[in-house]
């Protein structure tokens, strides 16, 4: 690569991490296309930390400082703000690299946080800073530069072109910012980048893929902050790549008040790990992809845009397939010291169509939710497929998620005739047609086609532009569209649980899993068997599960690794907990930050978070109970050949609700369970606004925000325009 | 390959090759400073050494952990980022670690030293 073209320059001295926090943030201007460049280093208030712990409650409020009521995604005062928190960066316990990225969505309209792995977090604030933040946009295409060696940040024009993709950018940045290192593959280690690719031009689904340079393979490796639309902010900003550079970690750079405990606390989980990970989840072997046959057993896994939950062919895509085809004993870890190793990749594989036909390429993934979003849910079980689908998505900087949701979403409409092949541009877009799917993707992320632009766009977009366009049934296209709030569902059929039903659509940001996957506890563990026990879930869980994103923590060594006595010492939702593992992090909380936190403070933490994101939204326009929207097919069967494909389950499902299935026709019990379930989903709203301390409009209450300290003039000026007496409970 | 054979019928426990260790590498005679460690099973002691097998050159993220030419497994401190991954995953638990001394785990490299310091020579180099 040509020496690139700087743009700016600044130096500064990086501030040495105190027990964990540098309380520095990196703010990098890009103008408003004025190439009016600008950097400053802000300190942050010791108060703000106590409100917002770091990470993910560093990027929103910081955010909230930078944007008003009316700033839209692509305004230039949208910002990016990528934070670690507080353990990111600790290599002495698995899963410690994460951090998380805050921005307005261009898909839900709203506040989004979206975590990755890689070392873009630990280095970034290795080189000095709590958080990165990124505001403006380009007057042109440019690549940041922080590099933490030498305390510079630096401004580059691109020389890559709008069509150059995420694994070009990320190879030949490692490549051009080690070029001075005597060891080169240490050099490249050093480094990580953050990109995305052309699709997030026009598209509203686009991610950004982080970095790590994989010293076995020498190959630099792609974690993706897949959700939200990320991406498309970035690209919008004109940033073709973020790069850090930060050489020689030691594993102490947190400054830990107490090593020892960190170290005992981490070894305790590797050795966990090493005993039992062979015999729970296996994710150093197939990392998520061990659930493929265990949501089919359960029928959960999506098939056919969620019309199913089993599939004949599940063998195809076993859990055993993908270890065949990933690498195996390579320490596959996205940050120091994560045993869990689920990073796995598929080396040497040969793309057979797109740009690079013929070209020999290491994948990462696919995890379960590109197995089943590139696979089942669009009718398609061929491993190899889905790899090539899962590379080119990553390339393009397509989440996988939503792209997969997409297109099950239009493959059902193909089949119901709401389009046809007019529309399509001549794809035959029906389940399990592999060739037309894989073009379809490939012209999604090319931008020429209006059909496949939109497409790009999403579900909601979607929704408006075949209603508008062909004339396609909005009413239908409600009820299959498997989106709430904007995003696209991930890959669990929740239908039949309905703690699932609020992990999904009770959300902050829409339905991802992970604030609130509780499928697994609900339907395969059995740990929720009451009304209350999932109404509790959907207070305790999202709260507790939002810290990992404060801290910097991956949640995957939380519970996809075990103590063996978990299940006899604990029972119910307390086993869900893994009351073990709690400690742990309450252990090296407090190892790192000198503190002494308990089990509830962890919760007190999230809470504040939690609520203020939610105060956030409701500024934003949103954050009301209108925009917890559940689509008919989230709730039960939409169409009769669903419900005959388990005719006896669901007329026990009737028979349950006091319904008499008999002499009534399938379409007649189709109506009868889902009006049944739209009840007993007003239920569970209202039982989880209530335990979350919000009002009937699903707003938390001035008591609320008193009690958790997050009551300032601003958070209540807003909720004063919002909250209203006829919302209050009536006891 | 060069390796610290142990024989636990001769040990008498008299701990001479735990300081003398500790000695040589962190200039203490602290037996938890020690890269080998004796200790009571059952009345019986349980001498608890490296034996150079190299599981933990396997998990190493940074290939911090090599043989070097004599076969011994070496830990690079520069390359090392103190992640204990090897200290869990050491299938006779023979990576130490002591973090009042430094980050990173430690572990016998065949020196020899404890060999010459044992009264009884219930420990030997071989290879």
């Amino acid at each position: 690569m040509e020496k690139m073209k700087l743009l700016a320059q600044w130096t500064y001295t990086p501030k040495p991490i105190h027990r964990g926090y540098t309380k520095e943030v990196c703010l990098v201007d890009l103008g408003n296309r004025d190439g009016k460049y600008r950097f400053e280093t802000k300190t942050l208030s010791d108060e703000f930390v106590e409100r917002f712990t770091g990470g993910r409650g560093f990027g929103l409020g910081l955010l909230w400082e930078a944007v008003n009521e009316n700033t839209k995604w692509d305004d230039p005062e949208n910002e990016i703000i990528i934070s670690g928190g507080p353990l990111c960066g600790i290599t002495q316990y698995p899963g410690a690299g994460k951090c998380y990225s805050v921005f307005l969505s261009p898909a839900t309209k709203q506040t989004y946080a979206s975590n990755a792995g890689g070392y873009f977090g630990p280095l970034i604030k290795f080189s000095g800073f709590d958080s990165f933040e990124l505001r403006g946009i380009a007057d042109r295409n440019v690549i940041i530069f922080v590099d933490g060696d030498q305390g510079k940040v630096e401004i580059y024009e691109s020389p890559f072109s709008p069509k150059d993709n995420s694994y070009t950018i990320t190879d030949e940045l490692h490549d051009y910012f080690s070029a001075e290192d005597e060891d080169r593959e240490n050099g490249k280690r050093a480094i990580s980048v953050v990109s995305t690719g052309q699709a997030a031009a026009h598209s509203y689904i686009c991610g950004m893929n982080f970095s790590f340079y994989d010293l076995r393979r020498k190959v630099a490796r792609l974690k993706q902050a897949g959700r939200g639309g990320g991406g498309t902010v970035l690209r919008h900003k004109g940033v073709h790549a973020l790069v850090v550079k930060k050489r020689k970690v030691t594993g102490v750079e947190n400054d830990p008040a107490d090593l020892a405990t960190l170290q005992q606390v981490g070894i305790k989980l590797h050795k966990e790990i090493h005993d039992y990970d062979d015999v729970q989840c296996k994710m150093r072997k197939v990392g998520t992809a061990h659930l493929n046959e265990v949501m089919n057993d359960y029928h959960l896994l999506p098939v056919n845009n969620y019309k199913f939950g089993q599939h004949p062919d599940i063998n195809n895509i076993h859990s055993d397939v993908y270890t065949s085809l990933f690498t195996q004993g390579l320490p596959d870890g996205c940050w120091y010291g994560c045993s869990l190793s689920c990073a796995k990749a598929a080396d040497n594989f040969e793309l057979k169509t797109g740009p690079w036909k013929g070209k020999k390429v290491t994948v990462d993934g696919p995890e379960y939710e590109t197995a089943a979003s590139l696979g089942s849910v669009i009718g398609i079980f061929d491993p190899k497929w889905t790899i090539e689908a899962n590379f080119y998505a990553d390339h393009y900087g397509f989440d996988t998620i939503s792209l997969g949701t997409i297109l099950a979403f239009l493959a059902e409409c193909y089949e119901l005739g709401l389009i046809n092949k007019d529309h399509t541009g001549g794809l035959e877009l029906t389940f399990g047609n592999k060739d037309a799917m894989m073009e379809m993707i490939h012209r999604m992320a090319e931008g020429t086609d209006e059909f496949a632009v939109a497409a790009s766009r999403g579900i909601r977009y979607l929704k408006d532009f075949l209603s508008e366009k062909y004339g396609a049934d909005r009413k239908v296209m409600e009820d299959i569209g498997m989106e709430g709030q904007g995003l696209e569902v991930s890959q669990y059929r929740c239908q039949e649980s309905i703690a699932q039903w609020g992990g999904y659509f009770l959300t902050l940001k829409g339905p991802q899993h992970d604030e609130a996957w509780l499928i697994f506890m609900d339907m395969v563990n059995k740990q929720l068997p009451t009304f209350e026990d999932k109404a509790e879930a959907l207070y305790y869980f999202p709260n507790f599960r939002l810290w990992f994103s404060l801290v910097g923590l991956c949640k995957l060594p939380w519970n996809d690794i075990e103590p063996a006595d978990n299940h006899i010492r604990y029972k119910g939702i307390e086993a869900a907990k893994v009351p073990e593992h709690v400690q742990n992090y309450v252990d090296i909380f407090n190892a790192v930050t000198g503190k002494n936190i308990t089990k509830e403070d962890i919760i007190t933490q999230s809470e504040k978070v939690y609520n203020f994101e939610r105060v956030f939204n409701l500024r934003m326009g949103k954050g009301t109970r209108e925009w917890h929207n559940i689509p008919a097919r989230g709730l039960g069967p939409v169409f009769e050949d669903e419900y005959m494909a388990r005719p006896d389950y669901f007329d026990d499902k009737l028979r349950e609700a006091g319904i008499d299935p008999q002499g009534l026709s399938v379409k007649e019990k189709i109506e009868k369970l889902q009006a049944h379930r739209r009840a007993q989903w007003e239920k569970l709203v209202d039982a989880v606004y209530k335990r979350r301390g919000w009002n009937k409009n699903g707003i938390p209450t001035l008591e609320t925000v008193k009690r958790l300290g997050i009551d300032t003039p601003e958070v209540v000026e807003v909720l004063k325009k919002h909250l209203r007496p006829e919302d209050e409970w009536d006891n | 390959m060069k390796l610290l054979k142990t024989y636990a019928e001769k040990c008498v426990r008299c701990g001479a090759c735990m300081a003398a260790c500790a000695k040589a590498y962190f200039k203490e005679e602290d037996p938890e400073l020690s890269r080998i460690r004796v200790s009571d099973v059952g009345n019986m002691p349980n001498l608890n050494v490296c034996n150079q097998c190299g599981a933990c050159i396997e998990v190493c993220p940074t290939q911090a952990l090599e043989r070097d030419k004599n076969g011994v497994v070496q830990l690079r401190k520069d390359k090392c980022t103190s992640c204990m991954m090897c200290v869990g995953y050491c299938p006779t638990a023979s990576m130490f670690f002591n973090a009042k001394k430094q980050s990173q785990p430690f572990k016998c490299i065949a020196c020899g030293l404890c060999a010459k310091a044992c009264p009884t020579g219930a420990l030997e180099i071989i290879g």
